[in-house]
């Protein structure tokens, strides 16, 4: 037992990061996209993850909830956990990981099924609601954290297809939140959407940090910069620099970092 | 930065920065010295013109401004480009203020030509602005080339400056008790000396931002100001 497992819960809980990467190495067939990531994602912080397409950020994000799993190609090394517990665990039910994981995509996906039940399915499917009034309560708890109540109130029995894509990605973004995730992974959540969506999304995420742990795929460095407490910078499928925000943005310490920031490469 | 943006216009409007600040600071430097020549030639013409010509420095602190403004609002900039946008528009108003400070001294030169300034205090001034002179065009030097050893001298000279301030206070509050009659010559010059020694601040200033354009930190040692003027007056008037 390390030094650090024998402090007391408490401290665990406020100290130990929520998700650890260790020597996380994946591979498409024989072709190896990711070398030994090693990241900590401490708890209700925002994490961003940057680099040039293709670097890897995705998959890297996957690796978290497991979603590669549903992919025969990929084969995920090393270990990864949540909360300490191993994520890749025989043990682990993926369905009660996917859970505690939320997952928001870059292309809004909502089910072909009205506002409401896009919302609800979720709710219904862990059992979260003892009753029709309860279920209620928490699909508007949902659609207003996820700025969408106002817009969709007087339609929630229209189809979640009918939205314009900054609404649909809302309204995922209410569905991902209505099972009470303990971590949101956002790949470019806001790449299809107008600013001022875009700033609504932002304000969310900065809402949502109070209760939840947020790792974020942007393409945007200023977006990075705007909601996120820390920054991982992956390159050619290394992870090449990790830090505070502020400072990886303002003085970055490996030249492809800043090569990429000020930019110079892509 | 070795590396070339990938947008190329984006190189140019930094470089243009840079350019734009070269300017103004080779116009401080050159005021400074028709300052100081206007001011021991007593040359009204000349003074006339330093004071004319601060105008234009005024405008080119106006025009780094918009383009630093520019840059920020189009191109977002990071790291190394956000420190140097940032610290152009510190800059630049230190630029500003040691322009105002040449003019100050120029503005002297008609009153002085009543009262001249002792011939003792002739060669201080020539000295103190040749000891700043060499300071404003070393710290746009490590600007251009982001030279941190030399800005760090810069810093360094400041030191010298502040003690050759304080000496001439003292030296000069000997001169004004010798004699009542240089008085006023004595205090034209305290003043003109300090405005010189204020200069040098400046440019220290600027050595700082040089600093933390390549380093990403503020200067640790901060500026340790040597003008003891202060505490030589106090002296004095214990002696008294
Ligand atoms: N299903 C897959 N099968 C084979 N190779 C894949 C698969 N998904 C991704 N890759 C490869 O893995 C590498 C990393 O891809 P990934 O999608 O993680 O990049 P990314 O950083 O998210 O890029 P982008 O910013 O464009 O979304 C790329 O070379 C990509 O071609
Ligand atoms: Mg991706």
């Amino acid at each position: 037992m390390t030094a650090h497992e024998k402090i007391s819960p408490v401290e665990i809980q406020q100290e130990t990061p929520k998700i650890t990467a260790r020597n996380v190495c994946v591979s498409y067939g024989n072709h190896q996209v990711l070398h030994d990531i090693e990241l900590d994602i401490p708890r209700r912080k925002v994490t961003a993850l940057i680099g040039p397409s293709g670097c890897g950020k995705t998959t890297f994000l996957r690796c978290i909830n497991r979603m590669n799993d549903l992919i025969p190609s990929c084969r995920v090394t090393g270990n990864i956990t949540l909360d300490g517990a191993n994520v890749y665990d025989t043990a682990v039910d993926v369905e009660v990981l996917r859970r505690r994981i939320g997952m928001v995509f870059q292309k809004p996906n909502p089910f072909p099924k009205t506002i409401y039940e896009n919302v609800a399915y979720g709710i219904k499917l862990h059992g979260l609601s003892s009753d029709k009034a309860d279920l209620d309560r928490r699909v508007e708890k949902s659609l207003r954290r996820a700025g969408l109540w106002d817009e969709v109130s007087n339609r929630l029995e229209t189809s979640g297809t009918g939205l314009s894509g900054g609404q649909q990605q809302r309204l995922c973004i209410a569905r991902a939140i209505a099972i009470e995730p303990d971590v949101i992974l956002m790949d470019e959540p806001c790449s299809a959407l107008d600013p001022i969506a875009t700033a609504r999304i932002e304000e969310l995420i900065h809402e949502l940090k109070e209760k939840y742990t947020i790792v974020i795929v942007t393409h945007s460095m200023q977006q990075a910069a705007r909601v996120s407490d820390y920054t991982a910078f992956f390159h050619l499928g290394d992870l090449v620099e990790k830090g505070e925000t502020e400072s990886l943005f303002t003085h970055p310490k490996d030249e492809r970092t800043e090569a990429y920031i000020t930019g110079r490469i892509g | 930065m070795p590396q070339e943006h990938i947008v190329k216009i984006y190189d140019d409007e930094l470089a243009n920065l840079d350019r734009l600040i070269a300017e103004m600071g080779g116009e401080v430097e050159n005021l400074l010295s028709d300052a100081v020549q206007s001011l021991v030639q007593y040359d009204a013409i000349l003074s006339a013109e330093v004071i004319v010509r601060d105008k234009r420095i005024d405008a080119l602190e106006m025009e780094i401004v918009a383009q630093a403004t520019r840059l920020l609002a189009l191109r977002q900039p990071m790291a190394a480009d956000l420190r140097t946008i940032v610290a152009s528009l510190r800059l630049v108003n230190d630029l500003e203020r040691m322009g105002d400070y040449a003019k100050n001294i120029s503005k002297r030169v008609k009153t002085l030509v009543k009262t001249p300034l002792l011939s003792a205090q002739h060669a201080s001034v020539k000295r103190m602005c040749k000891l700043v002179g060499e300071m404003i065009r070393q710290v746009l030097d490590a600007y251009l080339q982001r030279d941190i050893k030399q800005a760090v001298s810069v810093i360094e000279q400041d030191e010298g400056v502040d003690l050759l301030y304080t000496s001439m206070f003292r030296e000069t509050l000997t001169y004004m008790m010798e004699d009542p009659r240089n008085i006023s010559a004595c205090t034209h010059f305290l003043f003109i000396a300090k405005n010189i020694e204020r200069i040098g601040d400046h440019a220290t200033n600027i050595a700082e931002q040089v600093y933390y354009i390549v380093e990403g930190k503020q200067f640790e040692e901060g500026h340790i100001n040597h003008d003891l003027s202060a505490d030589v007056i106090r002296d004095t008037g214990e002696e008294a």
